[in-house]
């Protein structure tokens, strides 16, 4: 293991010089000078650069391993766009300059807005919300302050168990009580079922399309009529809009409200930590609880509207992680509609290829086809006490990033896979074979393997037990 | 895969130990063994009114966090803090020292929805 930059530290010398006779200014009074030496590692110089080349290089990434993630649409993203991000022009701006020099930028959020409506079927977008989940709260406050608005007392949201695991969450935080609805071994939603728990009560069903088990929602146009018929909302979770766009638009299949995941399907790298955006998209009788500011246009000029007083007020530090939103834009520029419609299928055609090889030799829940990514259940093929975190944990030792695992929870010893568009046949291929020869030779033939694994990994099988029930959180 | 024969159950794998107006419940053997090592619990508060098949705690593992749901409708009278700083009492003894909270019921016809020993066993086996 690399070790921690303190550890490197050697008492010999200080790795670094300051000026002795450097002037401090007289009004500094003495109480706040500093009388100690600076607590810093010493480490010189070219130490340092391994320290930080050694560590990237132990990296497990994009650029390095195919990473089919589910749910996690790690796709590569075009590298000029991170560049893009970066210019001068747009990176040293500073988000208290007068919006009257800050017209490009204005403009470029004003431009996705309609862009993400066109892409959508909503009529209009909030750009601030940081990430998916964010998304989903700002979501629900403004059902909420809807309902409120016409006086009526609704505090229940319907969230089926094929949904993404945040929709609850964020429900709950909003405020709401949670009706689950138990899907169907595709993770469809039948049209009687949810009819036994609709009462006047309930706010809103949120839907994840495509599921988590990487099918299309068939019952939409009769799901629509029966929530509106009870005067509750759609809520559309487009986390998986990579699987649809170009395709079907939620706004068009009567969803009132939903949110997009920048950072998944256009152009921001997904996981390490963010930034990430997670708009929101409305029709048009929501408009007025969208979050401030509001971009409008204004004759030659945009502007920022703070003056609404139905809105929800502010969620979000200034107007969002600009860069997301920048590359996002360029993104959707480049590619048009074309492009975007040909990444969709392209996403969904690589998902189904990986399908039709595995689905005669493992158990797929969902059955023979899929969306954009697809879920493995191995559970009977299992003996010897192997689960599916041996198997992922194998998959390590073959240099591949591991998929999902354990998620849907709606599925046993789940393996959850999503490809990407952006991946070739023979990665597919490569993948499938190695996955296959795990889970069908090894784990009956060499179960210790599996056990042991990862063993060509710089570090072994870690104490996941451990570091939950007593994580070390700080050095010393 | 151990399965007593005193006691009640539910669909969502609870064990529920009725002892006059009072049910004393946990996390079956199977249900302990499927969410493998706990390392986290939220345990309802005394004095809390519940409704049945309501979830009012949450066992989390490495895998995942699920939640518990009351077999019964009334009031927690009594939760099982020790288990909150040694989570793992639950996987070594899910039917005695790891039991999470007992409830003082309202309806003894409730009851009468739980699952007996060999239900359970049909729905896990």
């Amino acid at each position: 293991m690399e070790k921690l930059l303190n550890e490197l530290s050697t008492e010999c010398c200080p790795a670094y010089s300051l000026d002795s006779d450097i002037e401090i200014n007289p009004q500094v009074p003495e109480s706040l000078k500093r009388n100690l030496s600076l607590d810093l590692p010493n480490i010189s110089e070219n130490d340092l650069l391994r320290h930080f080349t050694n560590l990237s290089r132990k990296n497990y990434a994009l650029s390095t391993t195919f990473y089919p993630l589910g749910s996690c649409t790690m796709k590569y993203n075009p590298l000029v766009n991170e560049r893009i991000a970066k210019f001068d022009n747009f990176a040293k701006l500073h988000p208290y300059q007068d919006s009257k020099t800050v017209q490009g930028v204005l403009e470029v959020m004003y431009n996705l807005e309609k862009d993400l409506c066109e892409i959508s079927g909503m009529d209009c977008f909030s750009l601030q919300q940081a990430a998916g989940a964010h998304g989903e709260f700002s979501s629900l406050l403004i059902i909420a302050k809807y309902f409120k608005s016409i006086k009526q007392k609704r505090a229940k949201i319907i969230v089926p168990d094929s949904a993404h695991g945040t929709n609850p969450a964020s429900a709950a935080l909003a405020g709401f009580d949670i009706v689950p609805l138990k899907s169907e071994s595709d993770g469809s939603i039948l049209p009687e079922k949810l009819k036994e728990i609709l009462t006047p009560e309930i706010a809103a069903i949120m839907l994840t399309v495509p599921n988590t088990l990487g099918t299309f929602e068939k019952n939409i146009p009769e799901i629509s009529k029966i929530v509106h018929g009870n005067g509750s909302l759609l809520y559309y979770d487009g986390a998986n809009l990579n699987a649809v766009m170009g395709v079907v638009k939620p706004g068009d299949m009567g969803f009132d409200i939903m949110h997009i995941n920048l950072h998944k399907t256009f152009s921001t790298p997904h996981g390490g930590g963010g930034p990430g955006s997670g708009p929101i998209g409305v029709k048009a009788f929501l408009e007025p609880f969208l979050p401030l500011p509001r971009i409008e246009s204004k004759g030659n000029e945009f502007i920022l509207n703070y003056e609404k007083q139905e809105s929800i007020g502010k969620l979000k530090a200034f107007f969002g992680n600009f860069p997301v939103i920048l590359k996002a834009y360029v993104y959707i520029k480049s590619l048009g509609a074309k492009g975007l419609k040909n990444v969709s299928e392209q996403a969904v055609l690589n998902a189904n290829y990986m399908l039709s090889r595995f689905k005669d030799k493992i158990n797929v829940p969902a059955g023979g086809r899929c969306m954009h990514e697809f879920v493995l259940a191995p559970k009977k093929l299992f003996k010897n006490a192997v689960r599916t975190l041996d198997v992922a944990k194998r998959l390590l030792d073959y240099g591949y990033y591991a998929p999902t695992v354990y998620f849907p929870l709606i599925v046993e010893e789940a393996i959850m896979i999503e490809p990407t568009e952006t991946e070739s046949k023979k990665t597919l291929d490569a993948f499938v074979d190695t996955l296959i020869k795990i889970i069908l030779e090894e784990a009956s033939l060499e179960p210790q393997k599996l056990k042991d694994a990862p063993v060509n990994t710089f570090v072994g099988r870690l104490n996941e037990v451990e570091a939950a029930r007593n994580p070390i959180l700080k050095w010393k | 895969m151990n399965i007593p024969d005193n006691l009640k159950y539910t669909k969502t794998h609870e064990w529920v130990k009725i002892d006059c107006n009072k049910a004393k419940v946990g996390i079956t053997d199977f249900a302990q063994h499927e969410i493998t090592d706990i390392v986290h619990i939220e345990l309802p508060e005394i004095g809390k009114r519940v409704k049945k098949e309501q979830p009012i705690a949450v066992i989390e593992s490495v895998k995942s966090a699920f939640d518990i749901y009351t077999p019964l409708s009334g009031k927690i009278i009594d939760v099982n803090d020790n288990i909150i700083e040694t989570p793992e009492v639950v996987n070594k003894s899910p039917y005695g020292d790891g039991y999470l909270f007992t409830v003082e019921f309202d309806d003894e016809k409730e009851i009468g929805s739980l699952l007996s020993v060999d239900d359970y066993k049909k729905l896990i086996l």
